[in-house]
């Protein structure tokens, strides 16, 4: 079975984001950008189903600037992947437009298990997997925190606002990822030089005659209301006065 | 505008995440309601008697017991043909379905919004909340999540919405449920509970988190939350996650025990009312956002705080 990754390159977690003094967005120039930790847990996986036996090929795709081949396809390929798609584009593709990209590259790898992260920590949509499920018409097993192939079936355990349920899905499947799926290993140096003879394939969005034309415009982005800096009690008694007076105890 | 707002339930009763929604779409225009799923005919009675409800559409059928996304989303494309927006909240099943409506219709989703500044702008937090977006679609129909602390919730009362019932879409056969464990408890749920208190990785064990944490949430009637640290090293289950990619929680009172604020934390809570921290570091960052921090070692600070209140 072949498995496919959807990744993305983002701010790196560690850096605090700023937002740009002309309200247009955050700032990102000058910054790292790694790949978006969600997804490093998809391919974390997708190399532990190899490993297992239950996945044969793994392929790994990246919709955004040529930076991202060295930002992330390539760690991707350090940590397992076989080879890379990298659809070149500097303009902004929303979720839709990336699920509709990824239908199309779906339609010719014809993979068996698509996994992507739960959610991007730039925009925090968390929509991409459950929209390319719709468009091709596939089950889902969203939030996951463990899978488990089965024959022509994948079961999900999902995190969701309960505790946990497990879901039993048909392949080809679509599988997002929670935090606690696995730890993903790092992409050591070695294998970032071995990685570098794999291949990547550049497409550009045109070969795949979607239309990404935003539905979304930005008006503007603004910082958080900030708090007031508060202060620190001395001892428990006076921590008890105080929520005494606020009528808590 | 003609709204829908999909029913968080457990077949059972309406989940007060819904309250929330229903406000963010009376914003919009008329309200609608949909409860999907098995035996509902009490959640369905319940909802119509919601503050502000029109009309409520009530699809029983096994095929939605338990919320599956491949059934439950070509049933909502179909009501879809008679109304503008649908609005969840942004719970784990709202997450899970709206999407999977959203390409299904071809609209581009707006996620967690915050408020609605007109019948086509929202804002909506982005970068673990460190930003705040304000956007505007092009799109004809609304598909938007609804961040439940944004929010008023919506009176439980006063309402006299006619419920009618809509034929069930089938099931695809895609996925089938296979079980849940869902902890019992009897404390407040985390997402609508006046007071919290969560527990760090400085709990440093299971045993020793519940024999620290759940003490001082019975005194104080708390629901009990965690931070990632706490959730992946298993002091404490998933469901208690609070942050960016967990909880989003606003109460009245938060009480951040070991926990230093890592950014993704603090994306589930600031908006607390007040916030209280006890931390041995005088420096750790959620000192930056606490009103009352006390410095110290939560191993006897906290056992002593329990017993004084
Ligand atoms: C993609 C991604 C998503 C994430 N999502 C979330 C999320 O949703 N929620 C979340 O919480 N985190 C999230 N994180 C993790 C986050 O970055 C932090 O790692 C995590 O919040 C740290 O948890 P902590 O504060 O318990 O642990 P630490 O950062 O280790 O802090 C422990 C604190 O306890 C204090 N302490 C130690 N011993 C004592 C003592 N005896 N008495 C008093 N104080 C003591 C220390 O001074 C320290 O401040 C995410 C990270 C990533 C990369």
């Amino acid at each position: 079975m072949k498995v496919l990754v959807p990744v993305k390159r983002v701010l790196d977690y560690n850096v605090k984001p700023r937002v740009k003094a002309d309200g247009t967005g955050v700032d990102l120039a000058n910054v790292k950008m790694s790949m978006n930790p969600f997804d490093e847990i998809a391919i974390e996986e997708a190399v532990r189903l190899k490993e297992k036996g239950a996945a044969t090929e793994i392929v790994v795709v990246t919709i955004g600037v040529a930076k991202a081949e060295t930002d992330v396809l390539l760690t991707a390929r350090a940590m397992g992947a076989d080879r890379g798609i990298l659809i070149q584009t500097d303009e902004t593709v929303e979720p839709l437009a990336v699920a509709k990209l990824l239908a199309k590259v779906a339609e010719e790898e014809q993979p068996g298990l698509i996994i992507l992260g739960k959610q991007a920590i730039d925009d925090d949509s968390n929509q991409t997997g459950q929209m390319l499920a719709a468009l091709l018409g596939w089950a889902q097993g969203t939030f996951a925190s463990k899978v488990e192939i089965a024959g022509d079936r994948v079961h999900v355990t999902r995190e969701i606002d309960g505790g946990l349920e497990t879901v039993d899905l048909k392949l080809p499947a679509i599988v997002t990822t929670d935090l606690r799926l696995n730890e993903p290993r790092y992409a050591t140096l070695p294998n970032i030089m071995k990685a570098k003879t794999k291949p990547v394939a550049k497409k550009t969005v045109a070969d795949y005659g979607v239309d990404i034309t935003p539905r979304l415009t930005t008006l503007k982005v603004v910082e958080p209301a900030k708090r007031q800096a508060g202060i620190k009690v001395g001892s428990v008694d006076e921590l008890v006065e105080k929520l005494k007076g606020m009528g808590v105890a | 505008m003609k709204t829908l707002v999909w029913v968080e339930h457990d077949n059972q009763s309406v989940k007060d995440a819904t309250l929330s929604t229903v406000t963010a779409a009376a914003k919009l225009g008329d309200v609608h309601l949909l409860v999907a799923g098995k035996g509902v005919s009490g959640v369905a009675e319940a909802a119509a008697k919601i503050e502000g409800v029109g009309k409520v559409h009530v699809a029983d059928d096994a095929a939605y017991e338990h919320f599956l996304a491949e059934n439950v989303a070509p049933l909502i494309v179909q009501l879809m043909g008679d109304h503008d927006a649908v609005l969840f909240p942004a719970t784990t099943t709202g997450k899970n379905v709206a999407p999977r409506v959203a390409a299904a219709l071809d609209v581009m989703q707006i996620s967690d919004i915050l408020s609605v500044e007109g019948a086509d702008t929202f804002t909506r937090p982005i970068y673990a909340g460190n930003a705040i977006a304000t956007v505007q679609t092009s799109d004809k129909k609304l598909v938007l999540t609804v961040r439940g602390t944004a929010f008023d919730k919506a009176a439980t009362t006063g309402g006299s919405g006619t419920v009618e019932a809509v034929a069930a879409a089938g099931d695809t056969g895609l996925s089938t449920f296979a079980g849940a464990e869902i902890a019992a408890s009897e404390r407040p749920e985390l997402t609508s509970a006046k007071i919290i208190v969560s527990g760090g990785r400085a709990l440093g064990s299971s045993e020793q988190f519940h024999a620290l944490i759940d003490p001082l949430a019975d005194k104080l009637g708390a629901a009990v939350g965690a931070s990632r640290a706490a959730v992946d090293a298993g002091y404490a289950p998933n469901d208690y996650q609070v942050g960016q990619t967990g909880k989003i929680v606003a109460p009245m009172v938060y009480v951040a025990v070991g926990i230093s604020g890592a950014i993704q934390h603090l994306a589930g809570m600031k908006d607390s009312k007040t916030i209280v921290a006890i931390n041995k570091d005088e420096d750790a960052p959620i000192f930056q956002v606490a009103d009352i921090g006390l410095v110290g070692d939560l191993f006897t600070l906290v056992p002593e705080l329990t017993e004084k209140l």
